[in-house]
């Protein structure tokens, strides 16, 4: 009994030291999370509600910031095509770097080397990867080139033509990232339990049915998780049209996060592309939320 | 919902130290001759996928050695009139690529210090010490996570105005260095320490900065080093950002900035641009090749930062 409010005790006087040592580990933190996060949120919300160009006098204006984004011409295509963009991107990324990391199995010889060739795009400069691949998309470039040696096919201007610069964009934006996802699934596969797998391979479950009906509900949480994060980022694509098309042609390419750049730091008007910010932060946290919803159709968690 | 619900899975995945890979051969029945022959087709299969993978690097590194004349030749060709290595010089003349590379060096090595004394001292103070609102506190850290960039870099640019920050170190360096996802990259691993270990050394007297120093810290280097490298690559290639606060490049340009800049500036020099980008991967993927044991583990770990 009396240990019991001894030991309380000391843990009192513990707890109050310990809570203001936590303070100071956490302050860094804390002031740094204010300054460079809470304070520019906040911030922005109240710009989206002001004409606030770079320089020069700011203005309330109500909600016409928001008004005035359905009257320009560029924002609703651009809200379309990064959707587009997502629909084509997400999909055909999942796939293939989940394709890539079951054939990437552990009888694969040189699977290491392999792995950190798929993974070199992910970390060299998006802009140096567009750079290359600008060089190759040329009407005299090494795809036409090599169709019209090897076939006599002549190719299609890729990027002077409204819906092959946007498969283009995604082409490319598929092989910068395929080497990311790609290792979130090998990571997954790698910690599938040897039991379970030798269980079904007794049970006749062999080649496309083990993917199907073993492998792939085995890893569905990296499935769910790498979807959620691939969509979320093509959402914010950028680099790629920017360097690659320049947004054209026309706007054909121009996603939202173009959109606001160039409101924000080409025309100045900081207040207007606050507004299209906060739509972009919808559109994500909208398409998450479907996406956490429709989750318990197909991921399965074992704990 | 709760985060760790979905990152938990993918987190675990890279905890576990005492994984085997399960081997190839041994232990297993021997092979018939349908999944030989199954094997050697996954092998041309994806031998040749890498081989088409590689192929604009491959190429571009080729492009980058041609006379500019020969770098749309038809039909195309590995190899132009000549070889010409004098490129890789010529970019170095045209711009100021030193510049641009000491100025990514110097701002993501600061970024990622500065990154790592923030992630571990506030994932202490998260993770194992106990204090009133702590929980509450970690929320909100984690709901600033969901924050896309794009909405922050707009009012950003006018602190960045009224600190007097742009066009400097400070401004490429600081605004990023602050988000939560080191932090919670740390607390994450911190929590799997047995508290043993420290309640041991506070026994003996030490308090938790002397905790934090000395024992939480050396056994936490995998996980500081993968939060290390994430953080140097997301600064090093970071693009948006440094596009917008910089206003000088020739003195504070980064290198996709600079890169993207002296695209513009060589126009049809396709030579130079292919030299230029070559010169601009090669940091990065050295670094994986130098990395490729940990890269399987570390991406388990860090799976939801970096890009």
């Amino acid at each position: 009994m009396t240990t019991t409010t001894a030991t309380r005790r000391r843990r009192g006087s513990f707890a109050k030291v310990e809570a203001r040592q936590a303070l100071g580990f956490a302050s860094p933190a804390l002031v740094g999370l204010a300054l460079f996060t809470i304070v520019p949120v906040v911030l922005s919300v109240v710009m989206s509600f002001f004409d606030w160009p770079t320089f020069g006098d700011r203005s309330f204006n109500g909600g016409a910031n928001y008004l005035r984004l359905f009257e320009d011409p560029n924002f609703l295509p651009a809200l379309r095509n990064t959707m587009v963009f997502t629909v084509l991107y997400v999909p055909v990324s999942i796939a293939l770097s989940l394709a890539l990391a079951l054939g990437l199995g552990p009888r694969i010889r040189g699977r290491g080397i392999l792995r950190v060739l798929f993974f070199i795009p992910v970390v060299t400069p998006m802009v140096a990867n567009v750079l290359v691949w600008k060089m190759l998309l040329q009407p005299q470039g090494l795809f036409n080139g090599l169709s019209q040696t090897w076939f006599g096919v002549e190719l299609p201007n890729f990027l002077a033509d409204r819906q092959w610069a946007m498969i283009m964009v995604v082409v490319m934006s598929v092989w910068q990232g395929l080497g990311y996802n790609m290792l979130i699934f090998s990571a997954a596969l790698e910690q599938l339990p040897e039991s379970v797998v030798e269980a079904a391979r007794i049970d006749g479950a062999r080649g496309l049915r083990m993917i199907w009906s073993v492998m792939i509900p085995m890893i569905s949480p990296a499935i769910f998780f790498a979807t959620i994060m691939t969509m979320i980022t093509s959402l914010q694509v950028f680099v790629q049209p920017q360097m690659l098309t320049g947004g054209g042609p026309g706007n054909a390419t121009m996603p939202l996060v173009m959109w606001i750049y160039n409101q924000g730091f080409k025309f100045q008007d900081l207040g207007l592309a606050a507004a299209g910010a906060w739509i972009l932060f919808a559109l994500i946290i909208i398409i998450t939320a479907l996406q956490f919803g429709a989750q318990k159709k197909w991921v399965h968690y074992e704990h | 919902m709760s985060t760790d619900a979905i990152i938990q899975p993918v987190l675990t995945a890279g905890a576990d130290e005492g994984h085997v890979e399960p081997d190839a051969r041994r232990g297993r029945a021997p092979m018939t001759r349908g999944e030989r022959a199954r094997l050697v087709l996954g092998h041309v299969l994806v031998y040749l996928a890498a081989a088409l993978f590689m192929l604009p690097l491959i190429y571009a590194f080729f492009s980058a050695l041609k006379p500019n004349a020969d770098i749309f030749s038809m039909p195309p060709s590995l190899f132009g009139s000549e070889v010409r290595w004098s490129n890789f010089a010529e970019v170095f003349a045209f711009g100021p690529f030193w510049t641009y590379i000491g100025n990514s060096l110097f701002t993501s090595v600061a970024g990622t210090l500065v990154v790592l004394v923030v992630s571990t001292t506030a994932g202490y103070a998260f993770g194992r010490l106990r204090w009133k609102g702590r929980d509450a506190v970690f929320v909100l850290f984690l709901a600033t996570l969901m924050v896309p960039a794009e909405v922050l870099v707009i009012p950003m640019f006018q602190v960045m105005q009224w600190f007097g920050w742009v066009d400097t170190y400070q401004a490429l360096i600081f605004p990023f260095a602050f988000t939560a996802f080191g932090t919670f990259l740390m607390r994450q691993f911190f929590r799997g320490i047995p508290y043993e270990l420290e309640e041991a050394a506070r026994v003996d007297g030490a308090g938790p900065l002397r905790c934090f120093l000395q024992i939480i810290l050396p056994l936490s280097t995998s996980a500081v080093a993968v939060l290390a490298v994430f953080t140097f690559l997301s600064f090093w290639n970071s693009y948006l950002w440094p596009l917008i606060v910089t206003v000088d490049y020739n003195a504070h340009g980064t290198l996709p900035v600079g890169l993207a800049s002296f695209s513009g500036l060589t126009g049809t020099r396709w030579d130079l641009q292919m030299a230029a980008s070559i010169i601009s991967m090669i940091p990065t993927t050295i670094l994986v090749i130098a990395l490729q044991k940990h890269l399987v583990k570390g991406i388990a770990m860090a799976g939801l930062g970096g890009r």
